[in-house]
């Protein structure tokens, strides 16, 4: 039976901002949802508070509510919209659980609203473990032996029970948080109360470990008549122990027999119809023991999920598309397979290539935090490559996370060389982002793949792959490339050797290598098919490889290639995802060609059917260059290649720019974009344009760098150039402070050695950092007629000093007068004029008494492009595509597609930052100007104070309507604190304050109530960490005091954090949480749908 | 390590590079009818089921080897197949269950085989001129050539007296009596056979009366390599069993039922061979994920006496038949799976039934 048709209108939720363990991959699903039901003729309703996604764009769904993710808010919704059905399996573990809630809280029974995908008792028995493993017990199946606890001594008595090693999970969570591996009572008590604590219903399993054996993943779906398909099979390269989200996986699985395959089919779908997933997809998760191939269930998500947005991109099989078709009535034999047309999605697609999936850790930006990898996921992002085997697959992938390596063989510079072989090995057996490369090394040193393969439990197939590629390294090393004939090229080639990296082995040079390779043996791209070829392909989805034949079809239509974003990252993630989205949209209505080029298999930019042809292909000059090649030759007809879009996807493809024929680069050309970037130009060019800047110079050395603070003053602002997101930035307020921070920038091993160090041409900058600025972004277009266009004019809620991708900002400014703004709107269109800018600027100015300072200028998209675009319906990224392509913004004015001038909307839109502190207790979450948020989140409301509330709720700490608030400030806030104390008194707040902060206040007339002493000796009142703890608080206001981070404050903010009490480390965000509180007190909350907002 | 570069050469001309594997013929060249299979894993038990006589198996899946060879996955004593195209063959295998790797029993088996081709351009190729003869080895291109030029396909051959059994063998100890007429039988056929029943294998000579003779509560038609058309001698014996026993036929089987119930088959372009094809049971409109291995199939215009009973849903061949009155019925892919899914292993239990139920309309 096809479509229902008892059902009209649909509600989808989506998963919130992006957190580490829940990223952009929902941004895919929940994007081909949309798609899929409107297209089917339903009415679509969308619930999602992240502003940077597509899914949130007002085209993707019919109404789309940009709300926090809360059972009050989302009810009223419901309220509202009266949605006949709710979609919940495609917004990720956020959606799962609130729609339980939903359904707990008798909201969808008390509106008629039927829970579609997968029934509630499926997803308790799935996500229940206790649930989950009796179900197993039933079937059969064996799962690790275990028992529940919910307190630390229940927790040991099992552990005694069950034996060491002993792992500890909570019931409910998301990638992995509050699980770990303990070996003794000590570790068990402590992962027991975070676990406890972790887990939304304060629940445990204590089970027996079985890290080191294999594990595997199955992507399988069912339909309403019971047929069941396993889409794809996972092999996960790092065993047991370390989260799948954290390990290096490759599809299909690699070393199970068919008979050990087909036996795990069976089980899936068994344990898929035990739980009851009756639609939809399902990721079930198994562990063999490679001694005996004994096997054991791990566990089920009963819905689309990391891996299967990984399986979909690796298989061409669109999970989330065929689950949406499935939830409203078709069976699988009813729906065509997207790539062939011809033949049904009830089939298992085959693979005849490789898919490696290689995580993206950002330890660097989180100092503190241990880089050890185990059962909780610590990744902010991924890549995928695929090659014809797995070592081509293997050093794509890793090439493609730029990190400076050009393969896995890594040439003379071995990043391991100096360490000792004991260390080395250890480096080996400990899973960190470094093992891979420290493999490397021991195989290097002639380590057998045996012994590899027994310390690292890595099976031995993998290791022996490597080994191979080692040994082909070495011959590299020995041959004279220039005398290579094709079969010698192809053949190292294929075992995935860049010219780059064969340059860097053989010390010839890369053009020489790349000439000579391109001579004989030209990359030919091939085709992902579901099929392995079987049939006819009509999906242009390509990958790179060595080999006889392209399979890209010649087209007589000019072209333009959009360079993606790569790998997630912090600072540069789903917003520049989102602005190639929109280019490929927008080209695409120009009736020109799009062609994307990508690496990152969680995103919409990575669906084959965003672009007219996706390469799926790491992005470095010579992949590139080697894309263009093949457009150009695809060319028929007099049909070119337009250009290349360097300027959306962040600064992955600037990086490539210079690798460009400079008259393919669209819109500003690369030479204005160094302007920006270069210091000393950009310092002249404001002299010349009159604009004040913080006084400020460049140094390469230590030296120079002192003379320079000295000249200037401090407190400084260091930084390096070529960055995104603050990387490596510091405010320093001495010489010595100076100092340290340059050892470490300009270190051998420092932290942009791998970045690409420091150099005369990449200078460090040091500012004057100007204290309590307010901060402003602004998001402009100027076309090649020098028009330019004003979108957005942000005011941060948080002074300059905390990275604008951290700090919570306003559109429109709160509190700027007319005069600065206009100001701002006239100093951004000179800037531009100057830049000779031709598409998207983003300026970040300091107002300080009155004053303008331009901070920078990035003549690109920017992280709030998307925000923007959301807060006054202007498709930003698509008027600046648009503008590349030369059209002008007059003629787009008259369109309608510009509005006349900058847009104020009638109500207030705050974006607030998310923050992964809660995944790292080791690190302090206090704010600076190095970034740290991997997500945000969007308030929309009438005023300034319930947008803000808005988007504290939807950010995961709502703030509270009374109690307890507790002040701890820094001297220099301690003035305008009072203030603040005394409008939370008057909120009917009670006041805990530190010793300082509460002799202060109560000199000025306010009660303080609770005094607190030091953390540890409570002498002088209540220790701070343990009244946290005791939930006796309900608010904190924590300032940090200048520079150095006092250790009392970095510990409240930490019990904060673990205990999930809001907890502010500025004033003024302080002061707008009391607006927020105050507001939402008087007015409530109204839910808006940006439709309706837009159309005001 | 390094191996002789080798040639690919179809029938058409269309020329492959790679490298010679495996057993390497004293000619330097193998010839036979290339077809391809899409199974992403069971190469083992690919190589040794005998319906690939005469054929020279291409793995779409490009990493062949991983996991070794194991005694427990041999459809049959030996393969039958001409030779073996991969894109990478792998040297060191790893699983618990391996008691080798496969190079070894290829040369072993003398299996050539040629690898480091791209095997997707060949199976491109294949699809668009359907399965073409060739030739393959590390003899001189001309040579390989000119071979390929001669090869021939398996049309109008009787490649089943061959892997044929010379010697009737008996498995299983069930209730009810199997006799299962091999015409190139799988050992997992005969495995969920005696899981089942008393069978009795007996060759594809055996005629009508002999396998009567035997008493049987049922009779099986195995799979087998080649083209049905050319194999009237084993067609004439199946008609003297229609109605005389209940019948299941699996594969060529199928094919030979067909014949037998008057029907025609034909070749199909490049065939059916993989683990992937989805098929519906017609009578319950449920779908199966199979095990497919076959070039010819049966003409659904021909069938006049049997009723279709399953389709393939990506191409609409006849993937099962079935005669009610003269119990008898049959299936074109591979329900018992080695390799390959499960789904389809009920129809050993419709065969059982059916046996029973023949039993109280005779009694
Ligand atoms: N019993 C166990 N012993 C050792 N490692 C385990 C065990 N169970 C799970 N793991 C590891 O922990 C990871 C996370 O566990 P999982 O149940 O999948 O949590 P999540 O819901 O976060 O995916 C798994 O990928 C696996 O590597
Ligand atoms: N001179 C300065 N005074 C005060 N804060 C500054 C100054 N320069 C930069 N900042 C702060 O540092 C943050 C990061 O600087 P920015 O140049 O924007 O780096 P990125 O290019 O990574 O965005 C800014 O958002 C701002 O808050
Ligand atoms: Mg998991
Ligand atoms: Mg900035």
């Amino acid at each position: 039976m096809p479509r229902r048709d008892d059902i009209h209108s649909i509600m989808v939720i989506g998963s919130g901002p992006i957190v580490i363990g829940q990223a952009c991959e929902f941004d895919y699903s929940g994007t081909q949802a949309c798609q899929v039901l409107r297209d089917e003729g339903y009415r679509v309703i969308l619930v999602n508070s992240n502003p940077a996604t597509i899914m949130t764009d007002p085209a993707t769904a019919d109404v789309t509510y940009v709300e926090p993710l809360d059972l009050g808010v989302v009810s009223e919704i419901i309220e509202r919209e009266r949605p006949d059905a709710l979609l919940p399996t495609l917004g990720g573990q956020t959606a799962l659980n609130l729609t339980m809630a939903l359904v707990r809280a008798g909201v969808t029974q008390r509106f008629g609203v039927e829970v579609i995908g997968a029934r509630p008792e499926a997803i308790e028995t799935a996500e229940n473990r206790e649930l989950f493993k009796s179900a197993m017990a039933d079937i059969g199946l064996g799962v690790p032996e275990s028992g529940f606890a919910h307190d630390v001594d229940e927790a040991l008595a099992i552990a005694q029970r069950i034996g060491w090693p002993i792992i500890i999970r909570p019931s409910y969570i998301l990638g992995g948080a509050g699980t770990g591996i303990a070996e003794d009572d000590v570790a068990l008590r402590r992962l027991a109360r975070e676990g406890i604590a972790a887990s939304p219903v304060g629940e445990i399993l204590v089970e027996r470990s079985i890290a080191g054996w294999k594990e595997f993943e199955l992507e399988v779906m069912r339909d309403r008549h019971d047929n069941c398909v396993v889409v794809c099979s996972i092999e996960n390269v790092d065993p047991m122990g370390v989260h799948t989200g954290d390990s290096v996986t490759v599809a299909p699985a690699q070393t199970l027999s068919d008979v050990e395959y087909q036996a795990m089919r069976d089980d899936a779908f068994a344990i898929l119809r035990r739980v009851g997933v009756e639609t939809g997809g399902s990721n079930v998760q198994f562990a063999v023991n490679p001694a005996t191939g004994e096997r054991l269930v791990i566990e089920m998500n009963p819905r689309v999920s990391r891996s299967s947005a990984l399986a979909s991109k690796a298989t061409g099989f669109p999970i989330a598309k065929i689950a949406a078709r499935l939830a409203v009535g078709y069976s699988l034999d009813e729906i065509v397979n997207d790539i062939t047309k011809s033949t049904p999605a009830s089939f298992e697609p085959v693979l005849d290539y490789v898919v490696t999936k290689i995580p993206r850790w950002a330890f660097e930006k989180l100092p503190g935090a241990s880089s050890v990898l185990g059962t909780r996921m610590q990744s902010v992002g991924e890549v995928m490559a695929i090659g014809r085997n797995f070592a081509e697959s293997l050093q794509k992938a890793i090439r493609s996370l730029e990190q400076g390596r050009a393969g896995f063989a890594a040439g003379p510079t071995r990043e391991f060389a100096d360490v000792d072989d004991e260390t080395l090995w250890h480096r080996c057996e400990v899973a960190t982002p470094e093992r891979l490369y420290a493999l490397h090394e021991v195989m290097w040193r002639g380590a057998s793949v045996a012994e590899a393969a027994a310390r690292t439990k890595i099976d031995p197939w993998f290791i022996d792959q490597m080994n191979e590629i080692v040994i082909r390294e070495r011959e590299l090393g020995a041959a004279d490339v220039t005398t290579f004939d094709a079969r010698t090229w192809r053949r190292y080639r294929q075992w995935g050797f860049s010219d780059a990296q064969v340059a860097a082995i053989t010390g010839e040079e890369l053009d020489r290598v790349a000439e000579a390779r391109r001579a004989v043996a030209p990359v030919t791209y091939k085709t992902v098919d579901t099929c392995a070829a079987e049939f006819a392909a009509h999906t242009p989805y390509h990958y790179g490889t060595t080999e006889d034949e392209t399979e890209v079809h010649p087209s007589s239509r000019d072209r333009v290639i959009i360079l993606g974003s790569g790998p997630n990252r912090i600072g540069q993630g789903i917003e520049f995802d989102y602005c190639c989205v929109h280019a490929s949209y927008v080209l695409r209505e120009m009736g020109l060609e799009s062609v994307m080029v990508n690496c990152n298999p969680e995103t919409v930019s990575t669906d084959y059917s965003t672009s007219d042809r996706l390469y799926f292909e790491p992005l470095t000059p010579e992949d590139l260059a080697e894309v263009i090649a093949a457009e150009e030759a695809a060319c028929v007809d007099g049909a070119r290649v337009i250009g290349v879009i360097v300027s959306l996807g962040g600064q992955t493809p600037l990086k490539l720019a210079h690798s460009l024929d400079p008259s393919l680069v669209l819109g500003t050309p690369v030479a204005a974009i160094d302007a920006a970037e270069d210091r000393q130009r950009w310092s002249t060019l404001c002299r010349n344009l009159g604009l004040r800047q913080p006084p400020g110079d460049v140094a390469v050395t230590a030296d120079e760098a002192l003379a320079v603070a000295e000249q200037i003053g401090y407190p400084v602002l260091v930084r390096p150039s070529y960055v995104l997101g603050g990387r490596a930035m510091e405010i320093v307020y001495d010489a010595t402070a100076l100092g340290r921070v340059m050892r470490d920038l300009t270190g051998a091993h420092g932290a942009l050695a791998r970045e690409g160090g420091v150099s005369v041409t990449r200078p460090i900058l040091l500012d004057r950092f100007l204290e309590d600025a307010i901060e402003v972004d602004v998001d402009a277009v100027r076309d090649t007629a020098g028009d330019v266009f004003v979108a957005g004019v942000m005011e941060h809620v948080e002074e300059a000093g905390i990275h604008s991708g951290d700090s919570a900002c306003a559109l429109p400014p709160q509190s700027l007068g007319d005069g600065i703004i206009a100001t701002i709107n006239q100093i951004t269109s000179r800037i531009a004029e100057a830049l000779g800018v031709v598409g998207l600027l983003n300026v970040q100015y300091a107002v300080k008494d009155d004053e303008v300072y331009v901070l920078e200028a990035n003549p690109r998209a920017s992280r709030t492009v998307p925000f923007v675009a959301k807060a006054t319906g202007v498709a930003l990224a698509q008027v600046a595509v648009r503008v590349m392509l030369g059209q002008s913004l007059a003629m787009l004015r008259d369109a309608g597609i510009v509005p006349a001038q900058t847009p104020r909307p009638p109500y207030v839109s705050v974006k607030e930052a998310v923050l992964p502190f809660n995944r790292f207790p080791a690190v302090d979450s206090i704010l600076g100007p190095e970034m740290r948020s991997t997500g945000e989140v969007m308030g929309i409301g009438e005023s300034f104070g319930i947008a803000f509330a808005k988007s504290q709720l939807a950010a995961g700490t709502g703030l509270p309507d009374g109690g307890q608030v507790f002040m701890s400030l820094a001297d220099r806030d301690k003035v305008g604190g009072l203030e603040l104390a005394r409008q939370l008194v008057a909120l009917g707040f009670t006041v805990a304050a530190t010793v300082g902060t509460a002799g202060y206040l109560r000199a000025n007339g306010v009660t303080v109530t609770t005094l607190v002493g030091k953390v540890g000796l409570a002498t002088l009142g209540v220790d701070a960490v343990s009244l946290i703890g005791d939930g006796a608080v309900q608010l904190v206001i924590n300032t940090p005091s200048g520079g150095v981070a006092k250790v009392d404050g970095a510990l409240i903010r930490h019990a904060s954090v673990t205990h999930g009490v809001p907890c502010l480390t500025t004033l003024s965000a302080g002061f707008a949480a009391a607006r927020g509180i105050a507001d939402t007190r008087q007015h409530g909350w109204r839910v808006r749908s940006l439709q309706d907002l837009h159309r005001q | 390590m390094n191996r002789a570069p080798a040639a690919l050469v179809l029938a058409d001309g269309a020329t492959f590079e790679g490298y010679a594997a495996g057993f390497l013929p004293a000619s330097g060249v193998t010839s036979g009818e290339f077809v391809f299979n899409t199974a992403l894993s069971g190469y083992q038990e690919v190589i040794t089921d005998p319906s690939y006589a005469g054929q020279i198996i291409s793995f779409t899946y490009p990493h062949i080897g991983n996991y070794g060879v194991s005694a427990l996955d041999d459809e049959a004593a030996r393969p039958w197949c001409e030779g073996l195209v991969a894109r990478e063959l792998s040297l060191s295998p790893s699983s618990w269950r391996a008691e080798g790797a496969l190079e070894p029993f290829l040369v072993r088996h003398h299996v050539p085989a040629i690898v480091g081709v791209d095997t997707r351009r060949l199976t491109r190729h294949l699809r668009a001129h359907g399965a073409l003869p060739g030739a393959f080895g590390h003899a001189d291109l001309a040579t390989v050539a000119d071979a390929a030029s001669r090869a021939v396909g398996t049309d109008g051959l009787d490649l089943v007296s061959s892997v044929s059994t010379m010697t009737p063998y008996a498995r299983g100890d069930g209730a009810r009596h199997v006799v299962a007429i091999d015409y190139g039988v799988k050992a997992t056929m005969v495995r969920q056979l005696a899981n089942r029943f008393r069978v009795s294998v007996v060759p594809a000579s055996s005629t009508s009366a002999d396998v009567l003779a035997l008493e049987p509560d049922g009779v099986f038609l195995s799979n087998g390599p080649g083209d049905p058309a050319a194999l009237a001698r084993y067609v004439a014996e199946v008609e003297g069993l229609i109605g005389e026993v209940p019948l299941f036929g699996i594969c060529l089987g199928h094919q030979l039922l067909a014949n037998a119930l008057g029907a025609t088959t034909y070749k199909l372009p490049f065939g059916h061979h993989g683990s992937n094809h989805p098929v519906q049971d017609l009578t319950t409109g449920k779908i199966e994920v199979t095990a497919q291995n076959h070039n010819y199939a049966v003409d659904a215009g021909s069938l006049h006496r049997a009723v279709v009973t399953h389709r393939n849903l990506n191409d609409g061949v006849v993937e099962g038949l079935a005669v009610e009155s003269e119990r008898c019925f049959s299936v074109q892919y591979h329900p018992e799976a080695g390799p390959g899914p499960h789904d389809a292993r009920y129809l050993f239990e419709r065969f059982a039934a059916l046996i029973e139920r023949g039993r109280r309309t005779v009694v």
